[in-house]
């Protein structure tokens, strides 16, 4: 198990450095360049831009600019080319706002995909199935700044429930009770909205792990010796179907960076999508490779963690793992 | 009522014919594709999504033809006084020059924010927004077929230190960590933009489901007997791969392409929506859709009938995408 662990943490590394480097070639081998956004500005005058690309390293090779880059990173003190602010710092407080909402939106997709899945895999072919498949479907289909939209129309004028941004503004000085209310009323439909996409996507999966495993013959067994449809379903079929689900818990922290760019966007919600967002209109080299650098890790470290679960819940690949090692 | 157990080649099933009168007990047993394809009918679902794809491939095709040569189907000719007409206004004989009326002199679907005709737009937007689909699902197909036949097939070949298996599997997993959509905003923001750009991204981006699912049935072809079978009697590697793994290892790449496709204009219509999509004078249903929501109140025609448009096609795409996926897994099939 441990030359497993160690084994899989070297090749992740490797993968990592790889990684690094493919970003860092596309984005720099690309036309447009942090020092000509604001090539109209008449107080930008060439020694000015010389100043700057020295600044940035710009005339350094690229080979030199990565290890610049690396350096700047791994010592915690590399600058935004748009505002000179420390890059960590600035993804931390946007993390800080993005991660409530993806927390709302993991959970509602967790706590409502898995009972209408099982729901309609129990019920294959009645209404209910059909219903929550056509409008999986539909939901899955449609673009998500459109849904996003119909709902604010609806919504807004409905219920009045707050659409913008991270709290109401001017709000500062008001009961630290009031504050939270209206925090939490905010995040409301930015959560429903990135979830909705999630709950269609993995209900359809449940469904479909469900109905691979109710045909398995074990569950005939069960029937046959008399346990009730709940004990059938509940112990039998559930926990068997569920081994798959927990590799996919591992799966989902990429989903704080790239999942919520158009989201962030819609609502005005300070979150690293947006952050990654302006940076790109910026040209903020910085800014977006430390991104995707993040969003990297996150996901070599969530496949890292649901091999590491897999291997924690299923006894079979642990003793295979046992012997491989 | 069990079904037969599909066989990658036809093989004779001990079934009887129920019409063959018991006099032939072998009779030649269903192709797989017949057999998948009478699994897909059942899904009426699936039935109705494929009809609505094959309209919209006449419809994209024709209107491909009609906006490039017909006069009435402009979707360019600008009418400042005839801007946000709602749908099936007539178009007004005093202020439009006979030239740029629309046929019939009805806006079928409206005029937008420079009189130009919503329904000759999204007519060129349709085939805009479906070769996108499809060349970006092609070139994902292509590079995610030779790199996954390449790993299973040569897979156990020798490139100095490592395998090309190896090889392959790490520029996948590589692939795997960018976050897809931050990927090809950010190479699409920088790049100037163009349609071409935007197909090749999406492409480019895509490949690695299905080069992970050509190696996994490449894997499991190699060790069935007809491989084995046209590898002795001396068939060249290239004749094994083509003409016979490639079409047996096509039913799994194929769902995941009709999916693709539905992905792909999504993705498109999520650039627009960010100001990277594609550009004027090309309409696509994304950019339609995406210019609309600045009009969602005065002219509401221009955000909802593109934005349902996208709606139906796409969920077209994925129900057929779903339907192919059923009618080839024996395992999901009704017993």
């Amino acid at each position: 198990m441990r030359a497993f662990i160690l084994r899989s943490v070297f090749q992740r590394l490797v993968l990592l450095l790889i990684v690094s480097i493919m970003a860092h070639s596309v984005i720099h081998l690309a036309p447009g360049e942090p020092s000509a956004v604001d090539p109209s500005n008449p107080r930008m005058k060439p020694e000015d831009i010389a100043k700057i690309r020295a600044a940035f390293h710009l005339d350094d090779p690229l080979y030199m600019q990565y290890a610049y880059w690396m350096r700047d990173l791994m010592s915690g003190e590399l600058k935004s080319f748009k505002d000179s602010q420390p890059v960590l710092g600035k993804i931390w407080r946007r993390f800080l706002n993005s991660l409530p909402l993806f927390l709302c939106a993991t959970l509602l997709v967790w706590t409502l995909a898995f009972p209408v899945g099982i729901q309609a895999a129990i019920r294959r072919g009645a209404v209910y199935d059909r219903t929550t498949t056509v409008v999986a479907y539909t939901l899955i289909s449609v673009p998500g700044f459109f849904l996003a939209y119909l709902v604010i129309l609806w919504v807004v004028n409905t219920f009045g429930v707050p659409v913008i941004g991270l709290k109401t503004f001017g709000m500062e000085h008001a009961d630290p009770l009031f504050r939270t209310m209206d925090r939490v009323w905010h995040l409301v439909i930015p959560s429903l909205i990135f979830a909705s996409g999630g709950v269609a996507v993995l209900s359809r999966y449940v469904r479909s792990q469900m109905l691979e495993v109710i045909g398995h013959d074990y569950v005939r067994t069960a029937r046959a010796k008399g346990a009730t449809e709940d004990t059938v379903i509940y112990r039998h079929v559930l926990r068997n179907a569920l081994l798959p689900f927990v590799t996919m818990f591992g799966l989902l922290l990429p989903g704080l960076i790239g999942g919520s760019v158009i989201v962030e966007q819609i609502f005005a919600w300070p979150g690293l999508g947006r952050l990654g967002y302006e940076a790109i209109l910026a040209r903020d080299f910085p800014v977006i490779l430390t991104l995707n650098f993040i969003a990297a890790v996150l996901t070599l470290a969530g496949t890292f963690l649901s091999d590491i679960l897999y291997a924690v819940v299923d006894p079979r690949i642990r003793t295979g793992l046992q012997g491989d090692a | 009522m069990t079904e037969p157990q599909e066989t990658h080649k036809a093989s004779p099933s001990p079934r009887a014919h129920p019409g063959a009168g018991g006099e032939e007990a072998f009779p030649p047993s269903e192709t797989l594709w017949r057999e998948s394809w009478r699994v897909f009918k059942r899904d009426r679902l699936a039935v109705l999504g494929a009809w609505v794809l094959a309209l919209l491939l006449v419809t994209a095709l024709l209107g491909k033809a009609l906006t490039e040569w017909v006069v009435v189907f402009d979707p360019a000719a600008v009418r400042l006084p005839e801007k946000f007409l709602p749908p099936l206004s007539l178009a007004s004989s005093v202020d439009v020059p006979p030239d740029d009326r629309p046929l019939g002199g009805i806006y079928l679907l409206g005029t937008d924010e420079l009189g130009r005709d919503v329904f000759a737009r999204m007519l060129q937007g349709s085939f805009v927004s479906l070769s996108i689909g499809f060349i970006a699902v092609g070139i994902a197909l292509v590079i995610g077929i030779v790199l996954g036949g390449l790993s299973g097939f040569y897979g156990n070949v020798k490139l100095g230190v490592i395998t090309v298996d190896t090889l392959i599997m790490r520029l996948t997993d590589v692939m795997l960590c960018f976050p897809t959509f931050f990927l090809i905003l950010t190479v699409v923001a920088l790049l100037p933009p163009s349609i071409y750009n935007i197909m090749v991204v999406i492409g480019l981006t895509g490949w690695m489901g299905t080069a992970r699912f050509v190696r996994a049935e490449f894997l499991a072809l190699r060790k069935l007997d007809f491989v084995t079978a046209a590898t002795s009697i001396g068939a060249p590697d290239r004749r094994v791969i083509f003409s016979h793994m490639v079409p047996n290892a096509m039913a799994p790449v194929l769902v995941s392409a009709t999916i693709g496709v539905a992905t792909a204009i999504l993705t498109e219509s999520g650039l627009s929506f960010l100001g990277f999509g594609v550009q004027p004078p090309y309409a696509t249903w994304g950019n339609i859709l995406a210019d609309g929501k600045g009009f969602i109140f005065d002219a509401p025609w221009l955000f909802f009938i593109p934005g349902f448009a996208i709606v139906i096609v796409v969920l077209a795409f994925n129900v057929v995408g779903e339907g192919l996926r059923e009618a080839i897994n024996p395992k999901l099939r009704r017993r």
